[in-house]
């Protein structure tokens, strides 16, 4: 078909259909949804752009391709590793190498010569320069005693070159002041390292490393506090935005039952007085005060903390809110939490402050319930919401469900989030089914997915149960 | 503006006063080359309202804006029965019979056309600007779906109504919900994020060409770092520029942490926001006039 645009530029190489298919195949199966519709956009799209320069060939693909902030991101690790590796495939398959003149003038180099170019390189953020100087510092230091490891490569190279993020030191012979090195800057350093690593590997075996499906990491909750923090920012910051919403979509007037007369009135004039359509009500949404307990045991911290933090970002939803943490005693935290707003230190905060665990550190439900129960009793009513997040797991400790029960009475709804699959419930010290009875309802929460559900549940999106 | 190839656009753009970086110059391109709807996500105040004014204004086409909100229904959004109009025409044509009636009232000169039936019923090119679809319910996403295909609508009474020429589709979004996968999956997916750096200093220097460099850098850098804290409500490009313009009204030379405390407020719009800034940016401020008096 001949474009009205006049002649498409050159036809992609042949080969790429394949690769691209290959690609897609990827991409699902790392949980993206791409459909065929849109595999057949991303090919007109690459018809509309030359397909030589890389980053017009990335853009299309990924506005064709990846509909979402998430899938963006998931298609750059992907893209750039598979074809990466696909190219390295060709190579090794036609036998090309460059070898011979790869590792060159590495010896002759001047280290503080070539560490001055490289600090030069990242802070002006050019890429190519980057690759070569990488390329370059591998010969200068890695030829002779590399470990074999990629990772641990990458960082020997850096710490050799002194380059670290942030403000420099100033020389030691007093020259003048360095510029600050950006740490995304360095990052991408360290990945031109990385690559450039890898390919010299590549070449040495004439084998590809095998492909790891990318790590679940960033959609679970965070399981200890040396997890990647930035992903639980991400995931915090995302979730946020779309909570803040929460419950707007109820409040339209569709699905509102109450009829509204002013309205319905002034709507029947345009029918002659007859009212014909009826105007409702908007539904106002449930502002429920809450008051929330987390374990904070060794066990379950990390993801205690996160959902505490998650719950305060969103305190505007809610009418009043209440934290506290516990493990053998119960304390609360809702201070913390008002001023801090980085989720490190809060969970610093938290161990050291909480003053929580008493001798042994084990999670004692028993005794916690009864604390609370003599503490805030007067304060429940039935527009109260108890949210208690926690493994169950009592040690052999006595369980108390009675005084739980209590609680649900006083309360107007009782939930309850275990951060361990449903599939543990009940096994070993666990006493979920006690509990559970109790509960309004019971939920497990180990991915961020889960726990946005949740909340949409608490601030009346959705109803409980399902 | 033919669209012959993506620096092009770019430039086009940037002659209607749009700096675009490159992934918004290609999926621009990409959108008048396929004929497909554009999807532009990204938090408040990057410009993704902008990019479709600036494509109108550098394509020369009509712009034809629906803001999208709760509750908007197709009769605000596609078209509406002209029924005052039509009554008059039942009641003045007396005499005629109910045949020629019933014909009559369901005609084009009975219709009210809204946004989106203008855009597509129009004789010239348009940009059609489709604004915070995430403000509405799904049903209207679904509504949406035929026109973002086919470019065409169905009325019952009168048939299909197809567009005659393309129009370029943009629809926004503040991603504070989940669009259908439906919905995505007809258009082109560009994510706005605040631009870089350099590429601010470009933008205010732009809409605000009287700011020197230097205090412009100054300027950036401070928006960068407050956008950087975790805020309610982080400032957006366009408070940006008015900051800029604010300075230049106050004629300061620098952003000390006088002119900061006087002025914040023109980017920091929240209570909260207010004290973190002023506890966290402005500190900051402080420290570094001092080398310099």
């Amino acid at each position: 078909m001949p474009s009205p645009y006049g002649p498409k530029p050159e036809a992609a190489p042949p080969g790429l259909t394949a690769k691209l298919l290959g690609f897609c195949e990827e991409l699902r199966s790392e949980g993206v949804a791409v459909g065929t519709s849109e595999i057949l956009d991303a090919f007109s799209a690459l018809e509309q752009v030359p397909w030589s320069s890389q980053d017009d060939f990335r853009e299309a693909l990924a506005a064709t391709i990846a509909k979402s902030q998430e899938d963006r991101r998931l298609f750059e690790l992907l893209f750039e590793r598979w074809f990466f590796r696909a190219a390295e495939v060709e190579a090794i398959e036609r036998g090309v190498a460059e070898a011979g003149q790869r590792h060159e003038g590495g010896e002759r180099l001047d280290i503080d010569e070539l560490r001055e170019q490289i600090r030069q390189a990242i802070v002006e953020g050019n890429d190519g320069e980057m690759r070569d100087l990488a390329r370059l510092a591998i010969a200068a230091f890695g030829r002779q005693e590399g470990s074999g490891v990629v990772g641990v490569d990458v960082q020997r190279i850096r710490r050799t070159l002194g380059l670290s993020a942030g403000a420099q030191q100033t020389a030691e012979d007093g020259a003048a002041e360095l510029p600050p090195i950006d740490r995304d800057q360095l990052n991408r350093f360290e990945r031109h390292l990385r690559r450039e690593l890898e390919r010299d590997l590549i070449e040495r075996t004439s084998t590809l490393p095998p492909s790891r499906p990318l790590a679940e990491l960033d959609r679970a909750l965070p399981t200890n506090p040396t997890q990647d923090l930035a992903a639980v920012h991400r995931a915090v910051s995302q979730m946020k935005r779309r909570l803040a919403t929460l419950g707007h979509e109820q409040r339209g007037r569709r699905q509102a039952r109450t009829v509204d007369v002013r309205r319905t009135m002034r709507a029947s004039l345009q029918t002659g007085g007859v009212p014909l359509y009826l105007r409702y009500r908007p539904k106002r949404p449930r502002r429920p005060e809450i008051y929330v307990l987390c374990d904070v045991s060794t066990s379950v911290t990390s993801a205690s903390v996160f959902f505490l933090s998650v719950l305060h970002a969103l305190h505007d939803s809610f009418r009043k809110l209440r934290s506290f943490v516990f493990i053998e005693r119960i304390s609360e935290v809702t201070e913390v939490f008002e001023r801090e707003r980085d989720f490190r230190q809060i969970a610093q905060r938290i161990s050291s402050e909480g003053g929580v665990a008493d001798v042994s550190g084990y999670t004692d439900y028993g005794r916690v319930w009864l604390e609370f129960l003599t503490e805030i009793s007067e304060e429940l009513d039935p527009r109260s919401t108890v949210i208690v997040l926690g493994d169950a797991r009592t040690n052999g400790r006595e369980p108390h469900a009675e005084v739980f029960a209590q609680i649900s009475e006083r309360a107007g709804r009782l939930f309850w989030l275990n951060p361990e699959p449903k599939l543990y419930w009940n096994y070993g010290d666990s006493v979920m089914a006690a509990y559970e009875r109790y509960c309004d309802g019971a939920f497990e929460c180990w991915t961020t997915r889960h726990l946005e559900n949740f909340v949409n549940v608490v601030a009346g999106g959705i109803p409980a149960g399902d | 503006m033919a669209a012959g190839s993506v620096a092009e656009v770019k430039e086009a753009l940037a002659g209607a006063g749009y700096l675009a970086d490159e992934s918004a110059a290609l999926v621009s391109f990409l959108a008048q080359r396929l004929g497909k709807p554009v999807l532009v996500e990204g938090p408040a105040g990057v410009g993704k309202t902008e990019l479709a004014k600036a494509l109108s204004r550098a394509t020369g086409r009509e712009l034809i804006r629906l803001q999208c909100y709760e509750g908007l229904d197709e009769a605000k959004a596609l078209y509406e029965w002209n029924y005052r109009k039509q009554l008059l025409r039942i009641q003045a044509g007396g005499e005629s019979g109910w045949e020629d009636v019933h014909d009559d009232i369901f005609d084009k000169e009975f219709l009210l056309e809204r946004p989106l039936m203008q855009a597509i019923a129009s004789a010239d090119p348009v940009v059609l600007l489709i604004d915070e679809i995430d403000k509405t319910d799904q049903e209207f996403e679904a509504m949406l779906l035929e026109l973002l295909s086919d470019f065409q609508i169905t009325i019952p009474e009168l048939g299909q109504v197809s567009a005659t020429t393309m129009p370029i589709v943009v629809l926004t979004s503040n991603n504070s919900r989940e669009l259908t996968e439906a919905l995505k999956r007809r258009c082109l997916y560009l994510w706005l994020d605040y631009p870089d750096l350099q590429r601010e200093m470009e933008i205010v220097h732009l809409h605000a060409p009287e700011l020197p460099e230097t205090l412009n850098r100054r300027l950036v850098e401070v928006v960068g770092m407050i956008r950087a804290l975790d805020l309610k409500k982080p400032p957006s490009i366009a408070e940006s520029i008015d900051w800029a313009r604010t300075l230049l009204l106050m004629g300061a030379e620098d952003i000390d942490r006088e002119t900061f405390e006087q002025s914040m407020s023109i980017i920091v719009k929240h209570r909260t926001d207010i004290d973190l800034v002023a506890e966290r940016v402005g500190m900051k401020l402080a420290e570094s006039v001092r080398p310099q008096a």
